[in-house]
């Protein structure tokens, strides 16, 4: 295992009974990167954090954390792991103190723990002293975000951090996030929020049915699926927009009865496009370049899973 | 299977024991349970065979005491026929009382104490953690087995003082415990409350809620208990060797037991693993 990759998942298959958790799942995080795992409910990513700690066993292949099998060096990987479980696995009965007390005892940290600090990093120092159950539902977030780095892991597993959360505390806890992956933090993070991943992945993995469909850097990924510069544009009348297709330069044009999206082999022929629409009479009120999101990336991606989903079904 | 240390085993029950602390709605009618088992019945029963000057209802008392056994009607101090009976009730009828209590609360306890994990999602942040599963196993077993045997051992030195507070005066003073009362306390009923543990532990890390814990516990342990009440009072009735020989095969019973009830402990059974995805 290369000593930059923190993570590797080389085949991994996994089934609960007849339900299939993964199929086929490859997968590689780079040290000091955030890797976000992206995909609908059932699609595998909470498998695949389990399998990261060995708190799962695969069927088949390959798991590796820090260079060791969590299988058989389980307490060695997790020691180095912190985990945010989708729900915040909190004792409610206890108060925020007691639990992270109980984490640093477990983490072998006793009382050298910076309980304190962690609390007061995730402004929930406040209410450390009182018990989890009577937290809202940001607080025991923030609770469990402070108990997964109380031991300063080298890689971090979030599984839906921000998930019940508004989206003022959701905003602060990826602010967090954010702030820990700066820090040099190896951050795995699982959800299905497009909008997450926008803007704090390194690297995203698109999950389907228990395997990788795409993986690799956002703006790499969209490129490899937009080859070309994506301009839009709009007029009043937007029939004129029909002439855009057989102009020069014009890859492709998408229409949806809105603005004209095209595809061009240059983005400097946006002038010579700007002319010759004038030239036709065609008075334009929008001419922008389009970046697309990882939202469009996705669908792009599970679209084309499903078309060849569906050719095998149909062999 | 993995190993354990020592500290992490007393973290684990620790953790909770204080979560049971936490939880009146809990302890309170255990509490009460073993109060009305120690206390309120044997201080009610021997007053009024004690106090009461109605020699009917002490011969009534006394004709229930034909059921024991010769060695332990031989065994039996006072002269007076409320002394006998005072004495018969203290040491014999009411020893099987020690080894319900404890089973009671202890199953009561351990039926929770792994499903419950699985149920508040816990589970999965013990999963994720540098303790082993054995470490995991043994500190749900302490956590499980020190209400249970606590409390009968504070209900215990209760029952005697009450005993000897209430039947001494007319036994010659104090006359509690019993040496074979003490092999009982201290040998015979640990073994069996670790054996219904190994049991309930068990099935706690099976199932998939409280409620079906609670259900199959009671089920299952209810034999263990009939048979641990038979046995505890064959240790009382019978010789001092004899109940010695019934708890080393208890010990053994249960260490049994307990090695392969470890096994249902795992983190994919911490996890709830079953449903994941």
């Amino acid at each position: 295992m290369p000593p930059d990759l923190v993570v590797v998942l080389d085949g991994v298959r996994r089934s609960f009974g007849r339900a299939v958790g993964l199929t086929d799942l490859s997968l590689s995080v780079p040290v000091g990167t955030v890797t976000v795992l992206l995909g609908p409910n059932g699609a595998g990513k909470t498998t695949a954090v389990r399998m990261i700690t060995g708190a799962l066993s695969p069927d088949a292949g390959t798991v590796r954390a820090f260079g060791l099998d969590p299988a058989v060096d389980g307490a060695a990987v997790r020691r180095r792991c912190g985990v945010v479980s989708a729900k915040p696995a909190l004792y409610d009965r206890l108060t925020g103190r007691d639990n992270l007390r109980y984490s640093a005892d477990l983490y072998g940290i006793g009382a050298a723990a910076p309980v304190d600090d962690a609390a007061a990093r995730f402004g929930i120092d406040h209410a450390l002293d009182l018990k989890v159950g009577g937290y809202s539902t940001g607080m025991k977030t923030r609770l469990a975000l402070a108990r997964a780095v109380l031991h300063d892991p080298d890689l971090l597993l979030l599984d839906e951090p921000t998930s019940g959360l508004d989206p003022e505390s959701a905003l602060a806890v990826l602010r967090l996030i954010d702030e820990l992956a700066a820090g040099g933090k190896t951050v795995v993070m699982c959800t299905h929020l497009l909008l997450e991943a926008e803007g704090l992945a390194d690297q995203v993995v698109i999950l389907e049915a228990g395997r990788s469909l795409l993986s690799g850097p956002p703006d790499e990924l969209v490129r490899r699926y937009w080859p070309h510069p994506t301009v839009v544009i709009d007029a009043e009348d937007r029939a004129g927009l029909a002439a855009l297709a057989d102009l020069p330069g014009v890859l492709e044009c998408h229409r949806n009865g809105s603005a004209a999206r095209i595809a061009l082999d240059d983005l400097a022929r946006v002038p010579d496009l700007i002319d010759a629409l004038n030239g036709l009479g065609v008075r334009l009120t929008r001419v922008a370049p389009h970046e697309p999101s990882l939202e469009e990336l996705y669908f792009a991606v599970r679209r084309e899973s499903g078309a060849v989903i569906e050719e095998r079904d149909a062999r | 299977m993995s190993r354990f240390r020592r500290s992490t085993v007393w973290l684990v029950a620790r953790t909770d024991l204080r979560q049971l602390k936490e939880s009146p709605d809990f302890w309170v009618p255990m509490l009460i349970l073993a109060a009305l088992f120690f206390v309120a019945a044997p201080a009610g029963l021997l007053w009024i065979v004690t106090h009461v000057d109605n020699a009917s209802i002490v011969a009534r008392v006394s004709t229930t005491l034909d059921v024991l056994p010769a060695s332990a009607k031989a065994a039996v101090h006072g002269r007076s026929p409320q002394a006998k009976a005072a004495y018969s009730l203290s040491v014999f009828l009411f020893a099987p009382l020690a080894v319900i209590v404890p089973m009671t609360i202890s199953t009561a306890v351990g039926a929770n104490i792994i499903v419950g994990e699985k149920e508040r999602g816990t589970g999965e942040f013990l999963a994720h953690s540098p303790a082993t599963e054995r470490d995991i196993y043994l500190g749900k077993l302490v956590a499980s087995l020190v209400p249970g045997y606590l409390t009968t051992i504070v209900g215990f030195l209760l029952y005697s003082l009450v005993v000897n507070l209430i039947a001494g005066p007319k036994l010659g003073g104090w006359f509690f415990p019993t040496g074979s009362w003490w092999l009982l306390m201290l040998w015979v009923v640990p073994p069996f409350l670790a054996l219904t543990l190994s049991v309930v532990l068990r099935l706690s890390a099976r199932v998939r809620s409280a409620a079906a814990a609670q259900q199959a516990s009671g089920l299952v342990t209810l034999p263990l208990i009939l048979l641990s009440y038979g046995q505890s009072s064959g240790a009382v009735f019978g010789s001092l060797r004899g109940a010695l020989v019934l708890g080393a095969v208890s010990w053994l019973a249960a260490i049994v037991g307990l090695h392969r009830g470890a096994r249902a402990v795992t983190r994919e059974r911490l996890l709830g693993a079953e449903s994941a995805a």
